[in-house]
């Protein structure tokens, strides 16, 4: 068996512990693989087979997980450039507290405060407020500086899973206007932005910096360590 | 527990496929020798799709790349990080030291910086120089051709320079400065601080037709999938595999316990412990060469008891896992209000940054005996796990709101994207002889092997040198109209953890001295001439400098040693 059919194994045998596949047929099972397992990237049997853990178990109710995205709506609002959906920002904060369990408590008790607030306040639950409602509530937790009370710690908690999440998503990184993490030909910083600082490699700078179309010739030196192709 | 024994009998066993292991591999199979390498982690290669982790988004990691198994990131290439399941270290009173171990392919050069700076002429005689610790026992002319040939073999980039203590090489052309380091240079030459191009063992030109070419994503420490960086695995184990014709066995998961000796007392081969099968079982070999990382090196050896070797092999001196030292380290962190409100283009550029500063000091006007130089970090990177949180904490500068939610968090995230650059200071400090990692008299790992206990305090020496980093970035920072986010406090002005620069050498020290050093010049056992050690264990001293380099050099030299010394049949 060779390390991909390993794998496969492992984390179809997991798998099959678990509700998702109880009474599915081999074949089914590694269709079902297929579809759901979409986070490969190098991971050991180990941190697999932890990862297959996590997303088989489930935190957040239907409803905690519906005030997140209300919440996580309400934090970043949705735009032509992207939204909370789109950059499965609940489904990151499901996993995350699962991997990190030292979230759990702060979210689960904001959430529960969140609904006690509204519900003293306006006589409902959170996600059923209106949005000027629900930013009255938010706007008193949502500009502590220094020391927080435990519920200033919990918006801010949120708060910084629901941007991290949005911008490292597919959308995020495209609204944020981040670039790489592709195959490039280097050639220093574009010439209109280091005009605008006030730089130039020219003026600045007396190397031989990389020729691009020279960067496939295999490299040679004379005895001083002069390059020479 | 019965040992099996393997019937092959080897020229040589090499312990560690890292820097030094993979080098001597190289080298001793290109000359005909027949090798054992084992290697305690299972085997990589960065260009597996299954192992693959360069060009990967952040969201392709369920927790956006959080380093929640891997201590510097879901995408680090490395199986293993300051803890290693089962395999605990303990630390002397209130001593501090934090170890890094990988346990793969290749173990730590499949993640490293590949900041690769050769050591200058000062960096071998600093007790003459300063009268503190130990002159090393040989000079940089003896290994500057080893330098010049691991410049060739592996690729460098950099520039002919003329600086005294940082000789030049056979460079590959530097890449051009990214936007902030365009802004560190003119506030570091403002402040009289020299920068130059980086030193990064990143393929910027081809140099063999087996690796690519660097293709610019700014992310080596996930190891390169076109081997355009250098790893020991797909830049030395695996060309050496090529070219071996079978000469080469190597042997992943098998964890060495020990350098097993004959009744005369004299080393024949290693025993370790095969982890998919749990049983012991032994390599014969005419010699050995530990290459398990400095500590761990020091371990197997103080491991290695026998009738004739009470003391652990090689340890008559009682200088086994003594004058252990780190790499000094300050963080510094600033926000740039010039780099503020940012066009973006792709800046990922090579894996780490396009120009440093090396050590420009002269240690007799300050007050402290020795140097340090700059790494500098920032730019347009990818957003991770982390990215955004207090997303808006700079407005703090401008006397402005902090905090709140909607649609200012889009464009503060953006006002504020890439507005930042890191400082790391990496300097050298002064060997010590009560700072060492020795057995635990009590405590063992998984396979039942006796752990290390380290022992380590930084002394004035460091302290100072930290201060000087800190107000030395402080200024730079203040040229360039930026702010400090925070400030490194005395007593020990943010010096970090020791063992934390991950630069740990001189376990296995070298010296002319039997009484006070465990190897020769030639990094072979003064207690048992079979017997090499090819990491960072036999440095007299880490210059302001990082070790692979020299560790590359040293293993070569000693490599076409071992050749030569079998040919004359003197071992
Ligand atoms: C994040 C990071 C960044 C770094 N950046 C830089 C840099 O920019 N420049 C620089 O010069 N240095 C850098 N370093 C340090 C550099 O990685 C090390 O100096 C170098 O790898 C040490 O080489 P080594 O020969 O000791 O082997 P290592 O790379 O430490 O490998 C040792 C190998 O031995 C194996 N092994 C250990 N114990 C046993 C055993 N008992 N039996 C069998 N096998 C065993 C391990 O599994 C491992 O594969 C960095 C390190 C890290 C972690
Ligand atoms: S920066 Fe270049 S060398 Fe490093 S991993 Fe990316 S392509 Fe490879």
């Amino acid at each position: 068996m060779n390390r991909r059919e390993s794998l496969k194994t492992l984390v179809i045998g997991s798998l099959a512990s678990s509700l998702v596949l109880e009474g599915c047929l081999p074949k089914e099972k590694e269709i079902i693989y297929e579809n759901v397992w979409k986070y490969k990237y190098g991971r050991t049997p180990e941190e697999l087979e932890r990862d297959l853990k996590l997303l088989n178990q489930v935190f957040f109710s239907k409803e905690e997980l519906n005030t997140i995205r209300v919440l996580a709506n309400l934090i970043v609002p949705p735009t032509n450039e992207g939204n909370i959906d789109q950059a499965e920002v609940p489904e990151f904060i499901e996993f995350i507290v699962k991997d990190t369990p030292s979230f759990q408590g702060v979210l689960r008790d904001g959430l529960k405060w969140l609904d006690k607030t509204s519900t003293e306040n306006f006589g409902k639950d959170f996600v059923s407020c209106s949005e000027i409602e629900q930013k009255n509530i938010l706007d008193k937790v949502a500009f502590a500086t220094r020391k927080k009370n435990k519920e200033e710690a919990f918006f801010s908690t949120i708060r910084n899973l629901v941007i991290t999440g949005y911008f490292s998503s597919e959308v995020g990184i495209k609204d944020l206007g981040y670039k790489g993490n592709q195959p490039n030909v280097w050639d220093g910083v574009p010439e209109d932005i280091l005009k605008e600082h006030g730089f130039s490699y020219k003026k600045d700078w007396n190397y031989k910096f990389l020729d691009p179309l020279k960067r496939n010739d295999i490299a040679e030196w004379d005895e001083n360590g002069n390059l020479i192709t | 527990m019965q040992i099996i024994e393997n019937e092959k009998k080897y020229d040589v066993v090499i312990v560690g496929s890292g820097a030094g292991g993979g080098m001597a591999t190289k080298i001793l199979t290109d000359n005909g020798l027949t090798v054992a390498l084992m290697e305690a982690g299972p085997f990589f290669d960065p260009a597996d799709q299954d192992q693959q982790l360069h060009l990967k988004w952040p969201y392709e990691s369920p927790r956006r790349g959080k380093g929640s198994t891997r201590a510097f990131g879901d995408f680090h290439a490395s199986y293993g990080d300051w803890e290693v399941d089962g395999e605990p270290y303990e630390m002397k009173g209130d001593t501090k030291f934090n170890w890094w171990r990988s346990r793969m392919l290749g173990g730590r050069t499949n993640h490293w910086g590949r900041i690769s700076l050769r050591f200058g002429p000062n960096d071998f005689k600093r007790k003459s120089i300063d009268g503190l610790g130990d002159n090393w026992p040989i000079n940089y002319e003896d290994v500057k051709p080893y330098y010049d040939k691991v410049d060739k073999l592996i690729g460098i980039t950099g520039t002919k320079e003329n600086i005294y203590n940082e000789p030049d090489g056979f460079f590959l052309p530097p890449a051009k400065p990214r936007l902030h380091e365009l802004y560190y240079k003119k506030g570091a030459e403002k402040a009289g601080v020299k920068v130059i191009p980086s030193r990064l063992s990143i393929l910027t030109k081809r140099i063999s037709n087996e690796r690519g070419v660097c293709y610019y994503c700014g992310n080596c420490g996930r190891s390169c999938g076109v081997y355009a960086d250098f790893s020991a695995s797909s830049c030395l184990v695996f060309p050496a595999q090529r070219n071996a014709q079978g000469r080469l066995d190597l042997y992943v998961n098998s964890m060495v316990r020990e350098v097993s000796v004959d009744k005369y007392g004299k080393a024949n081969g290693v025993i370790y412990i095969n982890k998919d099968d749990n049983s012991e079982y032994r390599i014969n070999a005419k010699v050995v060469v530990l290459a398990a990382s400095a500590c761990e090196s020091a371990r197997i050896l103080l491991n290695s008891k026998s009738s004739y070797h009470k003391n652990g092999l090689g340890n008559s001196s009682n200088m086994v896992g003594k004058y252990l030292h780190d790499s000094t380290g300050t963080n510094n962190m600033a926000f740039i209000p010039d780099l503020m409100n940012r066009k973006t283009y792709n800046e990922d550029g090579m894996g780490n940054m396009h120009l440093y500063t090396p050590w420009w000091l002269d240690n007799k006007k300050l007050d402290f005996p020795r140097g340090y130089h700059i790494e500098i970090g920032g730019g347009l990177g990818a957003p991770m796990y982390g990215f955004g949180f207090d997303f808006n904490s700079l407005n703090k500068f401008f006397g402005l709101q902090v905090g709140g939610y909607g649609d200012r968090v889009r464009d503060e995230v953006k006002k504020y994207y890439g507005s930042t650059i890191f400082f790391a200071s990496r300097g050298e400090s002064v060997p010590n002889e009560n700072n060492y990692c020795e057995i635990d008299p009590e405590k063992k790992d998984k396979y039942g092997i006796p752990i290390l206990r380290f022992n380590y305090k930084w002394s004035d020496y460091e302290r100072k040198q930290a201060k000087h980093a800190n107000e030395t970035i402080n200024q730079i920072v203040d040229n360039i109209g930026g702010h400090m986010l925070w400030q490194n406090k005395g007593p020990d002005h943010g010096l970090l953890t020791p063992g934390e620069i991950i630069h740990e050498v001189g376990t296995t020290r070298m010296g002319s001295n039997p009484k006070t050093s465990v190897v020769n010049e030639y990094e072979q056992l003064h207690d048992a001439k079979n017997v090499f050690v090819v990491d960072g264990g036999p440095f007299v001293s880490q210059a302001d400098k990082n070790p692979t380099w020299t560790i590359l050099a040293l293993s070569w030299r000693t490599s076409e040693y071992i050749v030569d010394q079998l040919k004359k049949q003197n071992i």
